[in-house]
This record gives C-alpha cells, sequence and structure tokens, in this order.
C-alpha cells in the first residue's frame, strides 16, 4: 500500500519535472510574446534526438563518463540559440502585427514542417542514450528501486524553477522583462528594446523546451513523432496553471504528472482522458487558470 | 441581393458539372473529391465561426465523433448510408448543442483551448478504448443506399453522388444563412459584441447556434470521411494534428466565400496527396510550407486571387 503511493508520487514528480521543463519554456514565450507555440514541440523533439546523437558520439571517445551529461545541456543550447534565432528572426516577427489565431497556425505549420526535418536528418528509426542513465544506477526508496537518473529530473526541474524566477523577480532584465509583458507599447516608449527582449524570451523559451527533450532522451527511445504527444500536454499544463504564469506551470505540470501517475498505476484506460478533463475542468470554472497574472485593466 | 444570386448560380454550375464529371473521373479522382467534400465541410463549419471572430482548435472532436458513430453503427448493422450518415450529422450536433452552453462563453484563444481539449478527451477516450478499436480503430462495412447495394467501383460512385447532394444544399443553406440578419450578425459579434447586446440581440445565442451548426456539419463530413476511406482510426480521425488541418484549409479558403471551402479542401487535398506519393518522406514539410506560404503572401486565402481577378475585369 505504502510502496504503491510512493511509487505513484514518484513517478509523478518525475513525470511533473520534464512536463514542468517543457511547459515552463512555452509559458515564458506565451506571457512576453502571446504567442502559443506550437513549434514547441519541435524544440522538444530536436533537443531529444540532438542529445541522443551527442551522447552515442561521446561514448565513443574515451573522455570521462560523467561529461556525457554535459551533452545533454549541450544539445539543448545549441538547439535553444539556433532555432531561436531562425525562427523568431526568420519567421515570427513578421506576424506580429497579424491575428493570434494566425501566428498559432504558423507555428503549426513550422512544426510540420520540422517533424519532417528530423526525418530527413535522422531518418524513422529510433535512437537510444541510455549511459548517462545505466550510469547512475537506481536507488531505493522504501524498498523499490527507482533510476536515479529520473530522479536527478525533479531537481534539475527545481533549479530550473528557481533560476527562472530569481531571474525574472530579482533582476534587472526581469524588471525589464515585466515591464513588457504588462504594457509592450509603454516599455517601448520608455526605451526598453522590446525586439532585443522578444528575441532573448524566445531563444530562452526554446532553449528550455529542448532542455526538456535532451534529458528525458536517455530515458525514451527517441523516434518520430515525439513531439506530437508531449505539445498538447504542455499546452494541458500551461493551461491549468494559467497561461504566461511560471508558478502556474509548477502547479500545473504537479497536477497534469501526479493525475496521470495515479492513473497509469491504477486506471491506465484512463490516461489521458484524465489530463485534458482537469483541462477542461479548469477552463470551465476558471478559464484563465488557477495562477493567472492579474492583468492590467487598460482604459 | 444580386451576389448571393452569382454564388448560388455559380454553386449550382459546380454541382451540375461534378455530377457530371462523376461519371467520368478516375478513381483516385473521385476518393480526393470525396476527401475534399468531407473535409470542405468542416471547413466550412470553422468558416461560419470565424466569421465572428471564434477560431477552434477542436473541431476534430465532432470530425471525429461523426466518424465513430458512423463505424460503430455499421458494426451494429446498420449499412444505409442515409441513415448512418445522417446519425453522425445529429449526434455531433447533439454534443456540440451540449458542449455549447459552455463554449459559448468563451472568445479568442480560450475557446480554442477549450474546442482542444474537448477533443483531446474524445481522443483519450477512443486511444485508449479497446470497445472503440483502440489505436488500429475499425473497418466500415460496404454502405447501403435506400436498399440499392453496390458492387466494386459504383460504390464509390453512388457515395459520391450522395455526398455531393447533400453537401449542395448545406452549402447554399449556409450561404442564404449568411446573408439573413442573423448571419450578419456573425460580423457584428466580432467587431463589437456589448453593442450587439446592446442592440438587443443575444451574442451567445449567435455564437451557441453557430458553434451548433458547425458541429452538426463537422459530423456530416467526419460520416461521409468514415464511408470514403471505409477505415476510422484516431490518429487521422481525432487528434489535434486532424483540427489543425481544418484550420488549414479554412485559412487556405479564406473567409470570403462559402465555395471557397471546397476549393481550399480540394487544394488541401491534392498538396496531400501529390506530396505523399512523390515525396513520402517529406509530406509534412511540404503541407507545412504551403501553410507558411499562403498566410504570408496570400493572407486572405485563395479566395482572393478571384477577388483580384473580378477587380481587374471591372
Amino acid at each position: 500500500m505504502i510502496q504503491e503511493i510512493v511509487t505513484i508520487i514518484v513517478d509523478g514528480l518525475v513525470y511533473s519535472s520534464y512536463l514542468f521543463m517543457v511547459a515552463v519554456g512555452l509559458t515564458v514565450i506565451f506571457g512576453v510574446m502571446k504567442i502559443l507555440n506550437v513549434t514547441h514541440g519541435s524544440f522538444y523533439a530536436f533537443g531529444a534526438y540532438l542529445a541522443a546523437t551527442l551522447v552515442g558520439i561521446y561514448y565513443e571517445t574515451d573522455l570521462p563518463e560523467f561529461g556525457g551529461f554535459l551533452m545533454l545541456f549541450a544539445a539543448a543550447i545549441a538547439v535553444g540559440v539556433f532555432f531561436g534565432i531562425v525562427l523568431e528572426r526568420g519567421l515570427l516577427r513578421f506576424l506580429y502585427h497579424r491575428d493570434e489565431h494566425i501566428i498559432v497556425l504558423a507555428t503549426f505549420a513550422m512544426f510540420l514542417v520540422l517533424e519532417d526535418v528530423i526525418i530527413l536528418i535522422w531518418g524513422v528509426d529510433p535512437y537510444f542514450a541510455y549511459q548517462p542513465m545505466a550510469l547512475l544506477g537506481s536507488t531505493e526508496i522504501v524498498g523499490m528501486p527507482f533510476d536515479t537518473y529520473s530522479l536527478t529530473m525533479i531537481g534539475l526541474a527545481v533549479v530550473v524553477g528557481i533560476v527562472l524566477w530569481l531571474g525574472l523577480t530579482r533582476t534587472k532584465w526581469g524588471k525589464l522583462l515585466l515591464a513588457v509583458i504588462y504594457d509592450r507599447e509603454l516599455a517601448q516608449t520608455m526605451g526598453i528594446n522590446v525586439t532585443v527582449v522578444f528575441l532573448v524570451t524566445f531563444i530562452i523559451g526554446a532553449m528550455l523546451g529542448a532542455l526538456g527533450g535532451a534529458y528525458v532522451a536517455p530515458t525514451i527511445s527517441v523516434s518520430p513523432g515525439v513531439g506530437v504527444e508531449v505539445i498538447v500536454l504542455a499546452f494541458a499544463v500551461v493551461v491549468i496553471g494559467g497561461m504566461g504564469s511560471i508558478p502556474g506551470a509548477m502547479i500545473g505540470s504537479l497536477v497534469v504528472g501526479l493525475a496521470r501517475a495515479a492513473a497509469v498505476h491504477k486506471f491506465p484506460e484512463v490516461e489521458l482522458f484524465v489530463i485534458y478533463a482537469i483541462m477542461a475542468a479548469v477552463l470551465a470554472f476558471r478559464p484563465e487558470g488557477l495562477f493567472a497574472p492579474a492583468k492590467a485593466r487598460k482604459i | 441581393m444580386r451576389y448571393v444570386d452569382k454564388t448560388v448560380i455559380g454553386l449550382t454550375i459546380a454541382f451540375l458539372v461534378l455530377l457530371a464529371l462523376n461519371f467520368v473521373l478516375a478513381e483516385w479522382m473521385r476518393f480526393i473529391g470525396l476527401q475534399s467534400l468531407a473535409r470542405g465541410a468542416v471547413a466550412l463549419g470553422l468558416l461560419v465561426l470565424w466569421r465572428s471572430g471564434l477560431v477552434s482548435f477542436g473541431h476534430a472532436l465532432y470530425f471525429g465523433f461523426g466518424a465513430y458513430t458512423t463505424v460503430m453503427l455499421s458494426l451494429a448493422g446498420f449499412t444505409d448510408a442515409f441513415v448512418l450518415v445522417f446519425a453522425a450529422t445529429v449526434m455531433s450536433g447533439l454534443l456540440a448543442f451540449v458542449l455549447g452552453f459552455l463554449l459559448r462563453r468563451y472568445r479568442a484563444i480560450f475557446f480554442a483551448l477549450l474546442n482542444m481539449a474537448f477533443s483531446m478527451i474524445l481522443y483519450g477516450v477512443v486511444v485508449k478504448s479497446e470497445a472503440l478499436g483502440s489505436t488500429d480503430g475499425f473497418g466500415v462495412h460496404k454502405p447501403t443506399f435506400l436498399g440499392y447495394a453496390p458492387e466494386g467501383e459504383a460504390v464509390q460512385t453512388t457515395l459520391f453522388l450522395f455526398a455531393l447532394v447533400f453537401t449542395y444544399i448545406i452549402t447554399v443553406a449556409t450561404h442564404i444563412y449568411l446573408h439573413t440578419t442573423l448571419g450578419s450578425m456573425s460580423m457584428a459579434v466580432r467587431e463589437n459584441e456589448i453593442r450587439v447586446e446592446y442592440l438587443g440581440y443575444s451574442a451567445e445565442k449567435v455564437i451557441h447556434l453557430k458553434y451548433v451548426f458547425s458541429g452538426l456539419v463537422a459530423g456530416f463530413g467526419g460520416g461521409i470521411m468514415a464511408l470514403a476511406v471505409g477505415h476510422v482510426d484516431p490518429d487521422s480521425m481525432a487528434n489535434w494534428t486532424v483540427s489543425g488541418e481544418f484550420v488549414f484549409i479554412t485559412i487556405l479558403s479564406g473567409t470570403g466565400s462559402v465555395a471557397a471551402t471546397y476549393i481550399g479542401a480540394l487544394v488541401f487535398e491534392l498538396i496531400r496527396t501529390y506530396a505523399f506519393e512523390y515525396a513520402p518522406h517529406i509530406w509534412q514539410f511540404i503541407l507545412g510550407g504551403s501553410l507558411l506560404a499562403i498566410i504570408m503572401f496570400l493572407p486572405d486565402g485563395i479566395w482572393s486571387l478571384v477577388k483580384r481577378v473580378r477587380k481587374v475585369e471591372a
């Protein structure tokens, strides 16, 4: 009994952690740029693929074993910077004046394009990058073995959350960002370079999405279509927590992660149903989400 | 009212031409035509919603619900296409009516996402339920038409005829509706909802009505699609990417005319079929690329090309 509960909680926390990393990137981009970025699923997928490739290459050399972890972060940063710049400068900036639905659809189109780019680069066979996971072995909690690697994911998510929160509330950059979120035009007239703020935000968001993919890569088989499921789950998380809110993304991923873990262990047939039912219920009773940032009322 | 007549005449001509073409079309062309009619019907519903500024990222719900209604009835022994498609239409319409009470209170991105949540609930239920065929889905039995049980190629020919007649009726009815006072309310709702309320209309009721309509036609499209393809599975009928494709068609077509949705659906189907045929590894690439090109260079959709030609003539 106690073991079952612990399993559900640990599995749920691990799942929440990786959802949080993906969803927080999505929510940061939405909060600042008001763009619901479907391409985020591609960032995740690219992060996973690049990480799997880099890890594979790394372990063919004689370099120290723990360096493999650096490869995961290197993959996330590379994907974030590259796609952040290419997409924001090459596509999104031409669409800022358009209807919000059109922008969502443009990112959906980009998502479709990148799905096939992945297949062109990596083919359709699955990739595995199990080495970092094998390296850490397993840990026993109340007599149950858990992958130590998966447990580190919880730590990483906490670190990511704290860094983002501190960055947003305690640094000058964060204040500038808040000003832009609050009122873009006014921020611009006060001399904030909104163009740069948008670009940097998008890169950071993309990096977080890619980090989610890269860090999860050792635990899954990386195959075509990994981004399709993740992006709707991240939507659900972001909607539950409140779009544009970092604490919201945390609560949202905890809700979704724990609900899913409970469903998987107790009633596997309602696994997906539960997540979207919660999403629909939250939208029905609190359309702004549980933790929506207070909106300035413009007159 | 001259403009109205023009569109109706155009639709009627297209209807008659397609009716005649039905007998000479190659089988694969008829298949593309059927799929275009099915998807076009869904896009028609989305167009009606879009007129009041609402976009749904979840109409795969009604499309899939219609398709599954059809396949379940087909497996239960009903073979008549009239019964199957009628049931699909009505069931999806009912679902839209019920959910509409909630959804009519939402606007903008919340409307889009709540629709998506509901569609993913259906997807989640179907994928995990053995009774509903799980990820493999079901095959649909060969349909009959009021006792007439065609064999071989005649099945598709009859089905095309069937789909064509009903699509024609629905489309003309939609066109007429959009030009009534109630239809014109959509633009008013989009521009300024509060004023609409002050004028004595209920914006929510207008939206609810449109929503039910969009559910009905999406169910119809789903029923036709199930019969045309002969197979129903969650990933090609109910996943969120399917909803995305419907919005894609709406953007491709533009909101200018009811006829445009079918042209948009046909173009979509052609891009998809040919991309899949000649470049199976990059068909999504081509699809996404075309969508981006439309958004960037043809913001009002294919229909704006027609308008441009008209302007030059004038």
